[in-house]
């Protein structure tokens, strides 16, 4: 039987603040999994700390509520160990591109199959407000003290440098895009990464929900407003690696549009590349059984209890006599 | 026979390991018994590096403050090393270095230099190296020139190789044909052990050969007089490995059925990890197995990794040193809150900071049982030579996947670089305990609860992925199902379930896992240690038994949780504890202190990076056996 989205709600409490955007990144996992055909016992969410860790508990799947900044070396033991999982990992913009920025960058390396979701509001919100590293130099949200003495990091170039293979960018409450984008990430032959806007609407008081809509930019004619937000492919913008050949030049593209910022801000699919081997085509390389037979799954002892290991080869090669 | 001490010693780079490794493998295939302790600095090239063989026809662990041959690739070895070398002893030194002026030599400190003003000084030795082997000499010191170059020029004409330079390296076994010759040793067994270690190399173990034999010749016709320590061989039916403790460590985890292993590189723990992903490909009765091994980009990777591996099911450990365990400290509190059974093999090394990387020390105790914020249920088991590393490495998943809880398996640079010859291990000792885990839960069962409420304090545990399980883990307290909850009593049951499991470890565990006894079980002497001072303690209480004293000895192997009644009962009669280690504080004597209320009433400790020998721990306990010694000896041994 098809499962529903209500199959992937839990009973505990979400405690956000009420218009977080961590509802609307939950809803659209929440939709985005039973139309993939999962069931939740195949699924790991793996979750990092602040506001955004605390989804694991609300999506109906295995959750593993990890470490500060450590999300990504979890679902690369649970990935590796079992490849057979389906492994999202997520957590907010200071877990991934603070606290636990060298696991971003050496994740990117691996290319492992999973897909990693950084919930990106400009705050450390749960300890009340602080800059993340994704707010921009010089503003001054209203809980820091002086305004932001840091340059801001730019997660789609970075993910880009580091080697991901799917790099995308969504927005909190469009969760119908986010639902596609987070389909996307899931099935993609890679690392996927998803750069996720969301207002803070307690402590981001510059890039809230009526920034993001444009409501400061009506159209004088219209006298609507203008979103900031664009569809990248709405333009025709073509994120895809067909060839090799074209690898450099969708990246230079794909940097190109991570560039854009403040009035036009893009969504979508920066990047694509399915030609790159995985991590799990490369052990295999080196384990030629690693995927019908991966560590998780081994069986290590006999009917008897004994080890299945035979160390005959080791001593050989130690043997003196 | 008696027993020989051998030792290479050269600049970093210079093969000084490959040469240590033929001579430990040739004695091995004449029937000897080998203990080899590697000493190197932390650096790629250049500086000293020595190796220190002991060849016996019985069992060795340990040890001893002499050289009987000393094969010096370079001059600096030979001021090193000269007082070590007994009086009958001999030196291999090159010909050509005889007019070194040894305070020119580069590579020693300044404060090493110091030092040897003052021992030339007193010595009223001359400023060449020339002055210190006529000294030697004097002394009854045989002294074997050998013209490095010219041999070295021998071989190149015999390999048709135009570049003598290129054949440097080769020093080493130049040497080893010397030593052997002098040691009147069958030259088939190293030609035959040349090739054992360069199997996959065969050009280069014909070269090897090729010099072997040019240097055995010249041995032969050069040094006639009689040098009065030789090697013997000897027929035997056993079955024998020469192995060191990384490598048995990885063994021990291949048995225990590790599945993945991740590491960040530090010195000295990465051997094993290279070592096992050489070998990452297993034999086993069940058709394909493997290793993987996953070199992560930092410790905190390295230990969060290997615990995800574990809620997926595989057996997963790492392996690190103390800068690493440092950092691995958070990962190690969430493993035990969230019940995570994860191996963290702990190879330590001089310490703190980055100390002594290349070194010795034994003064983690503490850390290892306190590491990590809060209070939560761990084991830390303590092998205390290169056979335990084997077993304890397999035994401590049991340990974690039985009780779900992390374990800390500590060893010591002592071990992880001395390799050691041993009968085969027997594999059939171990068997394999994954504790209570959950395949299947009915509709009735569910919702599945990882950390049910039971009796024991263990919840029966499913792997992540098993079907129609759904499971949750958190960092923050949580609820029996995994949730998070900051209710007081939930809070109270959820601590005391962790920490009950302790008690069951406790009571689990039989007792000959958690000590070993050796000696004499009456006496009123009473040694205690831990970790790798075992061999050398060993031996002196055979030397001690010889002379007529009675000692026992208990080595701690479970330190964490500690069978505090066992220490307690022993400790009741003992008239002299004597608390033996490598660290400043006497850890272990402390936390016995803590758990029964008897502080030792003497300690002998080393903290200069190198590892206690037998020759001092013997005159250590002697002292204090005879009524000489302070509560508090320091031993200074070691190059």
């Amino acid at each position: 039987m098809a499962l529903k989205m209500t199959d992937f709600r839990t009973d505990v409490f979400a405690d956000w603040c009420p218009g977080c955007g961590d509802f609307g990144i939950m809803t659209a996992l929440q939709m985005a999994l039973p139309e993939l055909n999962l069931q939740p016992h195949q699924v790991v969410m793996v979750s990092g700390i602040g506001c955004s860790g605390k989804e694991a508990h609300n999506v109906k799947v295995n959750g593993v509520h990890t470490l500060h900044g450590r999300t990504l070396p979890f679902a690369t033991g649970i990935k590796v160990a079992n490849p057979d999982l389906v492994v999202i990992a997520i957590g907010g913009d200071g877990d991934g591109l603070g606290i636990g920025a060298g696991h971003f960058v050496n994740t990117g390396r691996r290319n492992l199959p999973i897909l990693y979701i950084i919930h990106n509001n400009g705050v450390y919100g749960l300890t009340k407000g602080q800059a993340s590293p994704t707010l921009k130099l010089g503003l001054k949200t209203k809980a820091i003290p002086k305004p932001n003495i840091n340059e801001a990091v730019n997660p789609i170039a970075l993910a880009l440098a580091c080697g991901y293979t799917f790099v995308a960018r969504s927005y909190a409450y469009d969760v119908k895009h986010l639902k596609e984008i987070i389909k996307q990430g899931v099935q993609h032959k890679g690392l996927a990464f998803i750069d996720c806007l969301q207002p803070c609407p307690t402590y981001n008081d510059i890039n809230t929900k009526d920034w993001y809509a444009g409501e400061d930019r009506k159209d004088p004619a219209t006298g609507k407003p203008q979103s900031r937000l664009y569809k990248l492919e709405e333009t025709g913008f073509d994120p895809i690696v067909k060839d090799w050949s074209e690898e450099y030049k969708k990246k230079v593209a794909a940097l190109d549009r991570a560039q854009e910022w403040g009035d036009r801000i893009p969504i979508g699919v920066f990047y694509k590349n399915e030609l790159a081997p995985t991590f799990i085509d490369r052990i295999v390389n080196r384990i030629p059984f690693y995927r019908s037979n991966p560590p998780a799954k081994q069986k290590i002892s006999d009917e008897n209890g004994f080890s299945t290991a035979d160390l005959k080869d080791f001593f050989d090669e130690l043997r003196t006599s | 026979m008696k027993d020989i001490n051998w030792m290479a010693g050269g600049p970093q780079g210079a093969g000084v390991d490959s040469a240590a490794n033929i001579f430990g493998r040739a004695c091995g295939y004449g029937g000897l018994y080998v203990y080899g302790k590697r000493e190197y600095h932390s650096n790629i090239k250049g500086l000293h590096s020595y190796f220190h063989l002991r060849v016996s026809d019985h069992e060795v662990g340990a040890n001893v403050n002499h050289v009987d041959l000393l094969a010096a690739f370079d001059a600096e070895t030979v001021v090193r090393h000269i007082s070590e070398v007994v009086p009958d002893g001999g030196i291999i030194v090159d010909k050509e270095q005889t007019g070194t002026k040894v305070l020119d030599i580069p590579t020693f400190p300044p404060e090493f230099k110091e030092e040897l003003r003052k021992y030339m000084d007193q010595k009223g030795l001359g400023e060449t190296l020339n002055d210190f082997l006529e000294n030697a000499k004097k002394e009854g010191v045989h002294v074997f020139l050998v013209p490095y170059m010219e041999l070295l020029n021998q071989t190149a004409a015999k390999l048709g190789v135009e570049k003598v330079s290129t054949l440097t390296r080769m020093i080493n076994v130049l040497t080893l044909g010397i030593s052997f010759g002098i040691l009147k040793y069958d030259q088939s067994l190293v030609e035959n052990a040349i090739k054992a270690i360069f199997s996959e190399k065969p050009k280069i173990a014909d070269m090897n050969i090729i010099a072997l034999r040019i240097a055995y010749d010249y041995q032969n016709q050069t040094f006639k007089e009689d040098f009065p320590h030789t090697l013997q061989k000897f027929e035997t039916e056993e079955e024998r490995i020469f192995l060191s403790g990384n490598q048995a460590v990885a063994l021990g985890k291949v048995l225990g059925g590790c599945r993945v292993q991740t590491y960040y590189p530090i010195t000295p723990a990465a051997d094993e990890s290279e070592y096992l992903e050489a070998h990452e490909i297993l034999k086993t009765k069940s058709g394909d197995g493997s290793v993987l091994v996953v070199q992560t980009e930092d410790e905190i990777a390295a230990i969060n990794s290997a615990s995800g591996a574990a809620l997926a099911g595989a057996r997963a450990s790492t392996s690190t040193s103390g800068p690493g365990f440092s950092l691995m400290v958070e990962g190690l509190s969430w493993a035990g809150n969230c019940e995570v059974p994860v191996v963290i093999t702990y190879y330590q090394r001089g310490a703190p900071a980055t100390g002594l990387p290349t070194r010795f020390g034994q003064a983690d105790l503490r850390f290892a049982m306190h590491a990590g914020h809060g209070e939560f249920p761990r084991i830390v088991l303590a092998s205390g030579d290169i056979q335990e590393c084997f077993y304890d490495a397999a035994i401590a998943f049991n340990y974690a996947e039985r009780y779900q809880l992390p374990v800390i398996h500590l060893i010591d640079k002592a071990m992880a670089n001395s390799s050691q010859t041993y009968k085969i291990f027997d594999a059939s000792k171990f068997k394999v305990q994954r504790g209570e885990i959950v395949t299947e839960v009915k509709p009735e069962d569910q919702p599945y609860r990882r950390f049910r409420f039971t009796e024991s304090g263990i919840s029966p545990r499913a792997f992540l992925g098993t079907k129609d399980v759904v499971q949750w883990y958190a960092g923050d307290e949580h609820n029996e199902i995994g949730h998070i909850s900051e209710e007081p009593f939930n809070r109270d049951k959820m601590i005391e379930k962790r920490m009950k499991k302790l008690e069951l470890v406790a009571k689990e565990t039989p007792i000959e896992e958690k000590v070993n006894f050796y000696g004499d079980k009456e006496s009123k002497n009473l040694v205690l240690s831990w970790g790798s001072p075992k061999g050398a303690i060993l031996e002196a209480l055979d030397m001690l038994k010889g002379e007529g004293f009675s000692l026992g000895f208990v080595q701690a192997r479970m330190l964490h949780p500690l069978p505090s009644d066992y220490f307690a009962n022993l400790f009741k009669t003992a008239e002299k504890i004597i608390d033996v280690e490598n660290n400043y504080l006497g850890q272990l004597g402390g936390v016995v202190k803590e758990e029964t209320g008897i502080d030792p009433n003497f300690y002998v400790l080393k903290y200069n990076g190198r590892p206690i020998t037998t020759t001092e721990v013997y005159h250590a306990l002697k002292n204090i056996l005879s009524g000489q010694a302070p509560k508090r000896q320091v031993l200074t041994y070691g190059s």
